[in-house]
This record gives structure tokens, C-alpha cells and sequence, in this order.
């Protein structure tokens, strides 16, 4: 009783303090949060950032991720027409085979743009029926277009000294001197199973299958199932073939290298745990070769050795090998300092050697620290993979990183993206399904 | 019970007649498993290894002794000219300082959308259980999604600079955290959240004084070792994209001869951060884990 009594203001002292001291911590941090987002804003330079913006980049991105576009080009000095998707060499329309709704007689081109949209080419021009708008009326005057439309004009249409262009929802149309140009918006990716210069092109699916079946041979050297296949495969859009063996390339990299460093860390692990190198300094020169290639980062590694292996996916793998080696011995010589030495006693007592020790004393009681290391490596190294790829020239980061590179080409950015997450995810279940197999026991 | 008593399927039961028949029967099959299993695992490493030095544009064996070609080069360049290198530490202070900012705003922000997204997908805590599954996919896609991929669409869109990286990693930084997260929050002590809601705490006062206190040292913990992971990737970013010290090293490497003396002073400036970094987090998830 006495000591509660005397006890009692400093007591009461304490906490207040105490409470005093969490009141002002609780507003302190978030202040403290807020003040860093602040200052980090202002260095990042938010205010310039949204003005450089281009939501105009934006657009075209989404639009290009689930639609395609068709170029109607005609040239206006050689009076040339052509008919592209995506405005692409490898995917230009043959002349007699353009899409039925570009309709060509004698110098007169009629495309439709759906919804009632018609634009008209001829030899004086171009024009543009807009419903509910009115006709836009392009002609060459004194080499230069010119511009009859209903007034006002409104602000979809654009019109320069030398450029004249139209936006609506059907299509975009632009008229220059030397090329009138519409774009016709269309869903879909485009000659994603066979190109235009495909003997397959346009067929459906049904037509497909009663050809793979059928004993009439379209190739006389090759079956049609074979045709079928090697088409869609050596696609010229799209190449399939190349990205199926660019995925497989980067996980190649993420196996070989998670798997090289897993079994180079294991036995060097040894050497950095107190309980099995009682020599200090060469545990510490171990533990110190670790932290080195840990701390020089992949990064820094893919550099060096892709000057000295050329870009391809060893280099890579190497790079992931040697990082991870570091960060594998610092976790496996964690895990073989916290085991628990009356198993190894136990061998022991049987008269096992060292290696026996370890064999049956010490990997076992590792065992699921290090499958699970393992197998979350092997899942993290599949998106290091990616990223390397893209500096070592190798795999599926190399295509995203060049096809975002050229900046027209986004439904195959789309189209990566989509398979790169697929691949990432799969390695994710798949490294999740063996973790509980092997260490649980399911 | 049965299987309990006397193992698997009566047919695969282990003839208990005969016990050291049976043990050894056992553990031949396990030898002959783990043999396969090795056999198949040697084949997939040894094939793994020819492909890839197959489609490397340079061999391995040709490689191997050019390794240290290129770093002795390099350094016996910088050494020559080693009076400059402390200036041109100074020059690349403020880039390396992007660097860093670039992972502390992002794992600051993806921790905060974390902390929400976790709360939100944990049982037992979640403010709406039927959305559970949503949040946990959310997580997952983010997870999915390397940083490159999203900084690379950004910087069309948005230009160069930082905040396109900022955004990847800190999407990410959700994603990952987030799962981290969740799995710390289901072990929480659920009697202070019922406690709360006794005296009428809404579901956010529940979470603030009831869950975060409990969670706080894991989840920092945790925030810490990312924030660790993200100063590599907000180097590797700028390598590839734009922005901090890995643009300066880019630059520098693309100069090559002559610029030595700079690709070592961002090489050792990037080390030390990262050496730093790790450390320090280190140290200190240490003392919130365990509390010494």
C-alpha cells in the first residue's frame, strides 16, 4: 500500500508523459509523411509534369489496345492508292483484294466509314459526308487544299495552311498536298492469326477445321493441319513463334539462374554460419563475398558481363545467378545458425563424418527454408527477368522494350504486356503449387 | 481410422509381418523418387545451360576469360585518373538522391495502398467480406505486372522524369506489400477490434486502434525490406527508362572509353547506397521484429 502511495504521482507522471508523448507522435508522423510527399513533389516537379503530359498519347494507347486501325493512303502526285493496317508495308491490301468496304472505280475511291460516314477521293479531291454535319468539300486550288464545309466550322475540324484534318468518332481523315489520308477505327487485333499474303487469310474457323480434315492439299507439300500451323506460327504481324520462344528465353533465365545460385549458396552458406566454420576470418570473408555480390546489383553485373559474354540469355542468367548467390548465403547461413543441434548430436552419436552430419543432421531441418527461398526467387526472378532482358538483348523484355520503343506499334505492347503478366502469374501458382506439395506435404 | 491406425489404401499397407522388409521396401522407393527426380533436375540445369550459351551471341568458354577485361579496364582507367572522382561524386549526389527519393515516395505510397488493400482482403477484418476476392485479385495483377512494363507506357504518356517510376514501383510496391500485409493482419488478436466495436467504433477506428498498433512493427519491418528492393529497382528503372543515377550510369557507359572515371564513381556511389540501405534496414528490422 505504502509503495502504491508514493509510487503514486510519479506513476501518474509517467503516463501522462507517455501520453503526451504518442498524442504528439500520432500527429507527428503523418505531418511527417505529408511534409516528405511534399517536398518530393516539388523536386519531381508535378507542376511541369502535367503540363509536358500528352493525354492526346494516352488516347491512341487504349484505343490501339483493343482496336486497329486501317490506313486509306492515297498518294496525291502519283494518284497511287493503298490500303494498310496499322499504315504497315507487311500488311498492305493486294490490289483486287481490298476490304469491301473501300471501293475503288476508275480514279474514284469510296470508303465507308460506317454509321454513314463516306469519304469520297477523286481527281479534284476529297470529300467527307458527315451525317447531321454536312458534306466537307476538299479541292487542290493553286496547289494548295481547300476548304468548303458548313459554317461554322466546328472544332473537329482542323484547318492549316497546308493541312486540312477531320476527327469523329468513324475515322480520322487528314488531306495534305502530297497524300489524303483516312483511318478507319476497327475492333480487334488485326491478322492475328494469319496476314494478309496468308493463303488462309478471311477464312473462319469452321472453314479452317474442314480444311485441316479435308485431303484436298492447299500446299501440295504439306499437309493443310501443317499449313495451318506453320502460318499462324511464322506469322509476320504478329510473330508467334518468336514470342513463344522470347517467354520461354526469360523463364529459361529466371530457372537457370535462381537454380545455379541456389546450389552455389548452399555448401558456401556453410562456410558464413557460426556453428560450422569455427575459423572467423574465413567466415567473415565469406560473409563479406555475399554482401559484395549482393550489393553490386544485377544491374551492375548484367553490364560487366554482357561486355564480356556478348547479349543473350547466359548473360542474363549469370547476372541473376551471381546476385542471388548473395542473398541466398546470407538466408541459408541464417537459417543453418538457428538449427537445432540435438538432431546433429543424434547423427553423431551413430559415428556419421561431417558430410554425413550434414547430410541427415542439418539439410533436412533447412530443407523448407530453403525450398520456399527457392521457389519465391524462382517467381520473382521471372519479372528481374524481364527487366534484364531488356538490357542484355534477350527474351520477351527485349520485344516489349522495342515494339514500345518504335511508339505505333502498342496493340504488340498490348499484346506482351497481357502474356508477360500471364507468365508471371503462372510462375507465381506454379511455385505456390510445389511449396505446398513439397513442404507441407498436400 | 483406419488410415489413421494402419496407413493408406489395404493394399498399400505396409506388411507389418515383416517390418525391416517393409522399411526397406520404403526406402528404396524414396531412393529411386529422389534419383529420378535429380536425374530429370541435372538434364533440365545441363540442357538449360547449352541453350542459353547456344543462343548467347558470345560462348561462355569465350566469355570467361574476357570477364575481367572490361571491369580492369575500366578501373585502370579511373585509377589513372582517380583525382577526379571526388568531384564527380558531388556531380552525381543530386541524381542519386532522385534515385532514392524514386523508392522512398513509391514504397511510402505503395505501403499506404498496402495498408488499405490488406485490411480490406484479410477474413476477419475485411469492411466488405463478399469483395474479398476482388482485392485479393487486385493484388495479384499488381504483383504481376513488372515495374518496366509500366514505366515504359508511362514515360510516352507522361514524359520522361521520376514520377513515371514512382508510379511502377509504387503499383507494384501495393501489390506486394499488400499480400505481406495480409498475411501479418490474419494473425492479429482479434479481442481488441471487438473491444472497439463494443463501445461503437467504426470500421476504420477498429483498424486505426485496434489492428494497426498490433500489426505496426511486422508491417515496417516489411516496408523497410521494400524500400531496400526498390532503391535497386528505381536504379534499374532509370537505366532502362529515365530519371537518377542509373540514367547518368547509362550515359556514361554509352560514352565508354574516356568516361571511365565516371562509371566507377556511380558504381561505387550506387554500391555504398545500396550497402547502406541494406544495412541500416537491416539493423532496424532487427530491433521492430525483435525488439533489441
Amino acid at each position: 500500500m505504502t509503495d502504491a502511495t508514493l509510487a503514486g504521482p510519479a506513476l501518474a507522471e509517467t503516463v501522462t508523459r507517455a501520453f503526451d508523448r504518442k498524442q504528439r507522435l500520432a500527429f507527428a508522423i503523418p505531418a511527417a509523411i505529408l511534409a516528405y510527399l511534399v517536398y518530393a513533389a516539388i523536386s519531381f516537379d508535378i507542376a511541369g509534369l502535367m503540363a509536358r503530359a500528352r493525354f492526346d498519347n494516352a488516347a491512341i494507347l487504349l484505343s490501339d489496345f483493343w482496336s486497329h486501325k486501317t490506313h486509306v493512303t492515297r498518294d496525291n502526285r502519283t494518284g497511287n492508292l493503298t490500303v494498310a493496317i496499322e499504315g504497315e508495308a507487311k500488311a498492305t491490301y493486294p490490289e483486287g483484294r481490298l476490304p469491301d468496304w473501300v471501293t475503288v472505280a476508275d480514279d474514284v475511291t469510296t470508303i465507308d466509314l460506317g454509321q454513314g460516314h463516306i469519304v469520297t477521293y477523286d481527281a479534284n479531291g476529297a470529300r467527307y459526308v458527315v451525317p447531321g454535319y454536312g458534306t466537307i468539300d476538299i479541292r487542290e486550288e493553286g496547289g494548295r487544299p481547300a476548304l468548303t464545309a458548313p459554317e461554322p466550322i466546328p472544332d473537329w475540324i482542323s484547318v492549316g495552311d497546308n493541312r486540312i484534318g477531320v476527327t469523329t468518332d468513324a475515322g480520322r481523315f487528314t488531306y495534305t498536298r502530297s497524300k489524303v489520308e483516312t483511318f478507319r477505327y476497327q475492333p480487334g487485333w488485326e491478322l492475328w492469326f494469319f496476314t494478309l499474303d496468308s493463303p488462309l487469310y478471311g477464312k473462319s474457323f469452321g472453314e479452317l477445321a474442314a480444311l485441316a480434315v479435308s485431303v484436298e492439299r492447299l500446299d501440295p507439300a504439306r499437309s493443310n493441319l501443317a499449313l495451318i500451323a506453320s502460318e499462324f506460327w511464322t506469322n509476320r504481324m504478329w510473330r508467334h513463334g518468336d514470342v513463344a520462344w522470347a517467354i520461354f528465353e526469360t523463364i529459361l533465365m529466371a530457372f537457370l539462374g535462381t537454380m545455379t545460385a541456389a546450389l552455389v549458396a548452399l555448401p558456401l552458406s556453410f562456410l558464413a554460419a557460426r556453428n560450422f566454420m569455427a575459423f572467423g576470418p574465413l567466415r567473415f570473408a565469406a560473409r563479406r563475398v555475399f554482401d559484395f555480390v549482393r550489393g553490386v546489383d544485377g544491374l551492375i553485373w548484367t553490364i560487366v558481363l554482357s561486355r564480356a559474354f556478348g547479349p543473350g540469355p547466359m548473360t542474363g542468367a549469370i547476372a541473376i545467378a551471381l546476385t542471388d548467390t548473395g542473398s541466398f548465403g546470407k538466408m541459408f547461413s541464417e537459417a543453418l545458425e538457428n538449427i537445432d543441434e540435438k538432431q546433429v548430436e543424434g547423427v553423431r552419436s551413430t559415428g556419421a563424418n561431417a558430410v554425413q552430419r550434414a547430410r541427415f543432421g542439418v539439410i533436412p531441418q533447412i530443407m523448407p527454408v530453403f525450398l520456399a527461398q527457392v521457389l519465391y526467387y524462382l517467381e520473382s526472378n521471372t519479372r528481374s527477368a524481364t527487366v534484364i532482358g531488356a538490357i542484355v538483348g534477350g527474351g520477351i523484355g527485349l520485344l516489349l522494350t522495342q515494339a514500345i520503343i518504335t511508339q505505333k506499334d502498342w496493340e504488340e505492347v498490348a499484346y506482351y504486356m497481357v502474356l508477360i503478366v500471364l507468365m508471371v502469374m503462372l510462375m507465381d501458382s506454379l511455385s505456390g503449387w510445389i511449396r505446398r506439395k513439397l513442404i507441407k506435404g498436400e | 481410422m483406419v488410415d489413421v491406425a494402419f496407413g493408406p489404401e489395404p493394399g498399400q499397407r505396409p506388411n507389418l509381418a515383416n517390418p525391416r522388409e517393409a522399411y526397406l521396401d520404403m526406402v528404396r522407393r524414396k531412393r529411386m523418387y529422389g534419383g529420378i527426380l535429380l536425374v530429370i533436375f541435372v538434364a533440365l540445369m545441363a540442357s538449360g545451360w547449352m541453350l542459353a550459351d547456344h543462343r548467347n551471341a558470345g560462348g561462355f568458354w569465350n566469355g570467361l576469360h574476357q570477364v575481367l577485361d572490361f571491369p580492369s579496364e575500366v578501373l585502370s582507367e579511373a585509377w589513372e585518373k582517380r583525382a577526379n572522382l571526388p568531384g564527380i561524386f558531388w556531380d552525381h549526389v543530386p541524381a542519386l538522391i532522385e534515385t532514392v527519393n524514386i523508392a522512398a515516395v513509391a514504397t511510402l505510397v505503395g505501403a499506404l495502398a498496402a495498408m488499405g488493400l490488406s485490411l480490406l482482403a484479410t477474413r476477419g477484418l475485411a469492411r466488405w467480406p463478399r469483395l474479398i476476392p476482388i482485392f485479393r485479385r487486385t493484388m495479384d495483377a499488381l504483383r504481376a505486372i513488372p515495374e518496366i512494363v509500366i514505366a515504359l507506357v508511362l514515360i510516352y504518356i507522361l514524359g520522361g522524369g521520376p514520377v513515371p517510376a514512382v508510379i511502377a514501383i509504387a503499383l507494384h510496391t501495393g501489390g506486394a506489400l499488400g499480400k505481406l500485409f495480409s498475411e501479418v493482419a490474419e494473425n492479429a488478436d482479434l479481442k481488441p477490434v471487438e473491444g472497439l466495436a463494443s463501445v461503437g467504433a467504426n470500421w476504420s477506428q477498429r483498424m486505426w486502434l485496434g489492428v494497426i498498433p498490433q500489426v505496426a512493427p511486422n508491417w515496417l519491418s516489411y516496408a523497410l525490406l521494400r524500400f531496400e528492393i526498390n532503391v535497386r529497382a528505381s536504379a534499374i528503372l532509370g537505366f532502362v527508362g529515365e530519371g537518377g543515377i542509373g540514367h547518368d550510369l547509362k550515359i556514361a557507359m554509352q560514352w565508354g572509353q574516356g568516361r571511365y572515371d565516371q562509371v566507377v564513381a556511380i558504381f561505387l556511389l550506387l554500391f555504398l547506397t545500396i550497402v547502406l540501405i541494406d544495412r541500416a534496414s537491416d539493423h532496424y528490422r532487427h530491433k521492430l521484429v525483435k525488439g533489441h
